[in-house]
């Protein structure tokens, strides 16, 4: 009575049904898996709390570094005086990747200041290493930081160091330079940081 | 045959509630002839609601941007639908704080949200045609099927203002509209002003469960490949039921 | 290739019963083999619970056990979590598809008389179950704190303060405060989503394993255990439960998925039974809504509970209507001795126990549908009447299973 269910003496036709279930099957899996998954993606609300951010920078002073949130993520907007980026050039041998050719930023900010606006830097404070904030050191040849320090970003967690345009020096554990976030200018005092365009946003 | 008895005796259970489908209220109210698919009619809806309801009423689960669901962009949102300074991904607030609505209504204005989906189409598209002037009442006004209603008739400059119609031997079948008539008109015609009801219970309809149209259409594709898969697991069965003797 | 196959299994082996396990459950379980219709809905049971405790814990992601957030998290994952809506769809639409298989399983055992000997304590862990998923449907149905979950809990708690002496402080206990409140919806989110899905899970486990101790019953209600193989020993009416009803609880499945997804995607609130109206307005404890019913799951012995009118000896009717829904629900743990027919199934038996079956069914249903209506003097008599027919069905059964006039069993299963 059950002696034909025997891999061995399996039927073609018997082979061929149970693969093809199987297969339906499986797309079936696969079919309720994707609400579930999709249901943890950020929900309209966290895209809603997400969404760009503007900012106005005609009050910042030369120097002098403004720090926004988006996404929850603390957002720098450094107004840069020319010292600082005169700076840049100086440093690009201590640097790992000084022209910024891995895709840390949006093509419009790669560049030797990586901005838009050589004036202003616009980068995630967020260290690219293991997620630290770094800080601001704007010093030049502090005690802890050595004599060739020209100003940049310092992080304390695991002492990366960035320069004033976000690009990490080599031989830290950070390996790549500070993201630089999507953004442009709606006006020359308004920047929106987020989104390209408003109408993408 | 198996399978037939097996439909046929689930449907039966499932029917069984289907004989006493109670509805939402009890009082006598008008069908609203609302088309959901209307996308239309739901952008008309979702202008009056803003401009006229969303002033005391908040829909607070609902945000401004999912009105993309009706082909509407972003500026067009923006510039039709927010009012308040709000932005895209805000939820649909109301205007008035709650404190100050409670001290001029006595209860605070309920949410819109879901409202459609506690009381039904049809009781809105009745209950926003059958205000009527009531001076026992405090805002002066009263309701056919919400007796001594909290809410004044804010649309009366559209609809004009009824009273109760003094003849009122009417037949049973027609519209419970017919126990009013109007003393004051309003700027709309009363078709005119049905067809903005309409809209309007049209949008609310969306409101309550915006998802209903993305919801019929993928059920129609899950339920076309359930079949699919039902035919290959029948034979499947049938195969190694022939071991069975 | 299969022999290093093999060398894993025989690994896996000797230090986990594996091999064994699926012989003993699955491969070499032998369930007899005249199964009909009415025997899919265990495994479409199971099914359900799967689905429960899936889109439960999905669900819990995203919803606030708090008062004054609970109903707006609930229209957050129906709107603003991706595909929460399907999700929070399933889950509703899967509570009452439980009780619909879980009263059509426990049909089953009435009929075929699966509940008799030597399937009481079966019977009885199966009864457990049902209480369970009662208390977790009740628990459930309050998370949303709409009107109708703040509601029917403030009428299911009351009905412990009817319990003389200790009643008030017992529903102080249970509330954790003075009135239904924040407190209550807290710890009954803790009974729903820890302390009851894992009694499920181990009942259900537990009810599996003793099916597969004293084996299936089957339509013919005879034991196939008692007619083996001499050369093999296997029951002559036995198939191997696997392949054979893998394959046709497959077929089962997707019927029963066809069904569930017609509801989940074309009418999720299902006329307002499986999801109510009233239940879209958020909770207000200073305004009752003018018709409450419970869900219609719970319909039956909602009714039982209101057809008490009249103080009965030293016992108040409000009592006695919660004493009635209790035994309601707790009368069906007598059955395997309240019977006392010599055959098991309902092919077999007289017409005595056919009639009482069928006005059983009809109580039954009528009474689920009076709980669904408002009270008036001549439903709360249909309610009063109906009572005592669903309860006569089982204090009379020891009297009439045993006159009625029954047929011969077979020796072998009937196709």
């Amino acid at each position: 009575m059950t002696d034909s269910f025997d891999r061995g003496e399996m039927s073609g036709r018997r082979r061929f049904l149970l693969v093809t279930t199987s297969i339906a099957g499986a797309i079936a899996g696969v079919g309720v898996a994707t609400p579930f998954l999709r249901s943890m993606m950020p929900s309209e609300r966290a895209k809603a709390a997400g969404a760009p951010v503007e900012v106005d920078i005609d009050k910042l002073e030369p120097g002098m570094l403004l720090t926004v949130e988006w996404r929850g993520k603390p957002i720098w907007v450094l107004r840069r005086t020319e010292a600082m980026l005169e700076t840049l050039e100086k440093l690009n041998a201590q640097l790992a990747d000084p022209d910024s050719l891995r895709e840390q930023q949006p093509a419009y900010a790669q560049n030797m200041t990586r901005s838009i606006k050589p004036e202003f830097l616009v980068v995630e404070g967020v260290c690219t290493h293991l997620g630290c904030a770094p800080t601001f050191r704007k010093d030049i040849a502090p005690a802890d930081l050595g004599p060739d320090w020209l100003g940049g970003f310092f992080c304390p967690c695991h002492g990366s160091k960035f320069d004033l345009a976000g690009r990490v020096y080599s031989g830290v554990p950070a390996p790549t330079n500070l993201v630089v976030p999507p953004y442009t200018y709606l006006s020359d005092s308004r920047l929106l940081i987020g989104a390209e365009s408003k109408e993408s946003a | 045959m198996k399978i037939m008895k097996f439909f046929l005796a689930v449907s039966a259970v499932l029917l069984i509630p289907c004989f006493a489908v109670h509805s939402a209220v009890d009082v006598a109210v008008d069908k609203a002839p609302i088309n959901i698919d209307d996308k239309e009619s739901l952008k008309r809806g979702a202008k009056s609601f803003v401009e006229y309801c969303l002033t005391c009423h908040g829909a607070e689960f609902m945000r401004y941007n999912r009105h993309r669901d009706l082909g509407m962009s972003e500026s067009d949102i923006l510039g039709q639908l927010i009012h308040t300074g709000q932005k895209v991904g805000d939820l649909m607030e109301s205007a008035m704080r709650k404190k100050e609505a409670e001290a001029w209504f006595g209860v605070a204005p309920p949410d819109l949200s879901v409202i459609a989906r506690a009381r039904g189409a049809d009781w809105l598209y009745t209950y926003l045609r059958t205000f009527y002037r009531d001076s026992s009442t405090v805002s002066g006004w009263n309701n056919l099927v919400f007796d001594k209603a909290a809410m004044p008739h804010v649309l009366h400059r559209l609809q004009g203002q009824q009273i109760l119609s003094t003849n009122n031997q009417k037949d049973e079948q027609a519209s419970i509209t017919e126990k009013l008539e109007v003393i004051v008109p309003g700027i709309m015609t009363e078709s005119e002003y049905n067809d903005f009801v309409i809209d309007l219970v049209n949008y609310m309809v969306y409101l309550g469960e915006p998802h209903a149209t993305h919801r019929r259409e993928l059920g129609e594709m899950v339920i076309l490949f359930l079949f699919v898969l039902l035919g290959f697991a029948y034979l499947l069965k049938k195969e190694y039921w022939r071991d069975i003797h | 290739m299969s022999k290093q196959e093999n060398s894993i299994v025989a690994w896996i082996d000797k230090r986990f019963p594996m091999t064994v396990t699926w012989k003993a459950h699955l491969s070499e379980y032998y369930a007899p083999k005249n199964f009909n219709f009415w025997y899919y809905f265990g495994s479409l049971a199971l099914l359900v619970l799967v689905n429960q405790l899936l889109t439960g814990i999905f669900l819990t992601m995203s919803y606030k056990p708090d008062a004054s957030m609970a109903f707006a998290s609930v229209e957050y994952i129906m709107r603003d979590v991706d595909m929460g809506w399907l999700i929070r769809y399933m889950h509703s639409t899967g509570a009452s598809m439980f009780f619909v298989v879980v009263y059509l399983h426990m049909f089953r055992g009435m009929m075929y008389g699966s509940y008799r000997k030597p399937r009481e304590l079966l019977w009885l862990i199966g009864m457990a179950i049902f209480f369970v998923l009662m208390s977790l449907a009740f628990t459930g149905y309050i998370l949303p704190w709409g009107q109708m979950s703040y509601w029917g809990a403030q009428v299911i708690v009351s009905m412990f303060g009817a319990i003389p002496v200790i009643g008030e402080t017992l529903s102080n206990w249970i509330l954790g405060d003075f009135m239904l409140s924040d407190a209550a919806l807290n710890r009954f989110f803790a009974y729903h989503v820890v302390t009851l899905p894992g009694l499920i899970v181990v009942l259900v486990f537990v009810h599996i394993v003793a099916l597969h101790q004293v084996g299936s019953n089957n339509p013919d209600g005879i034991e196939i255990k008692a007619n083996r193989n001499p050369k093999t020993g296997i029951p002559v009416d036995g198939i191997p439960f696997h392949p054979y009803y893998t394959v046709k609880d497959i077929v089962g499945t997707v019927v029963f998925l066809i069904i569930f997804c017609a509801i989940i995607f074309f009418a999720p609130e299902m006329g307002g039974y499986f999801l109510e109206y009233n239940n879209f307005i958020p909770a207000d404890r200073l305004k009752t809504p003018d018709h409450i019913a419970p869900v219609w799951y719970f319909t039956p012995y909602y009714s039982m509970l209101r057809a008490v009118t009249v103080n009965f000896l030293w016992i108040d009717a409000k009592l006695w209507g919660v004493i009635l829904m209790a035994a309601g629900v707790a009368v069906f743990c007598f059955l395997p001795w309240l019977d006392r027919s010599p055959v098991k199934s309902i092919r077999y038996k007289g017409p005595y126990f056919k009639i009482a079956l069928t006005l059983f069914v009809i109580s039954f249903f009528v009474l689920g549908w009076l709980g669904t209506q408002t009270p008036t003097p001549l439903y709360t008599l249909l309610a009063q009447i109906f009572t005592v027919v669903y309860f006569a069905f089982f204090i009379l059964m020891p009297w009439y299973s045993r006159i009625d006039k029954t047929k011969p069993e077979p020796t072998s299963v009937t196709k």
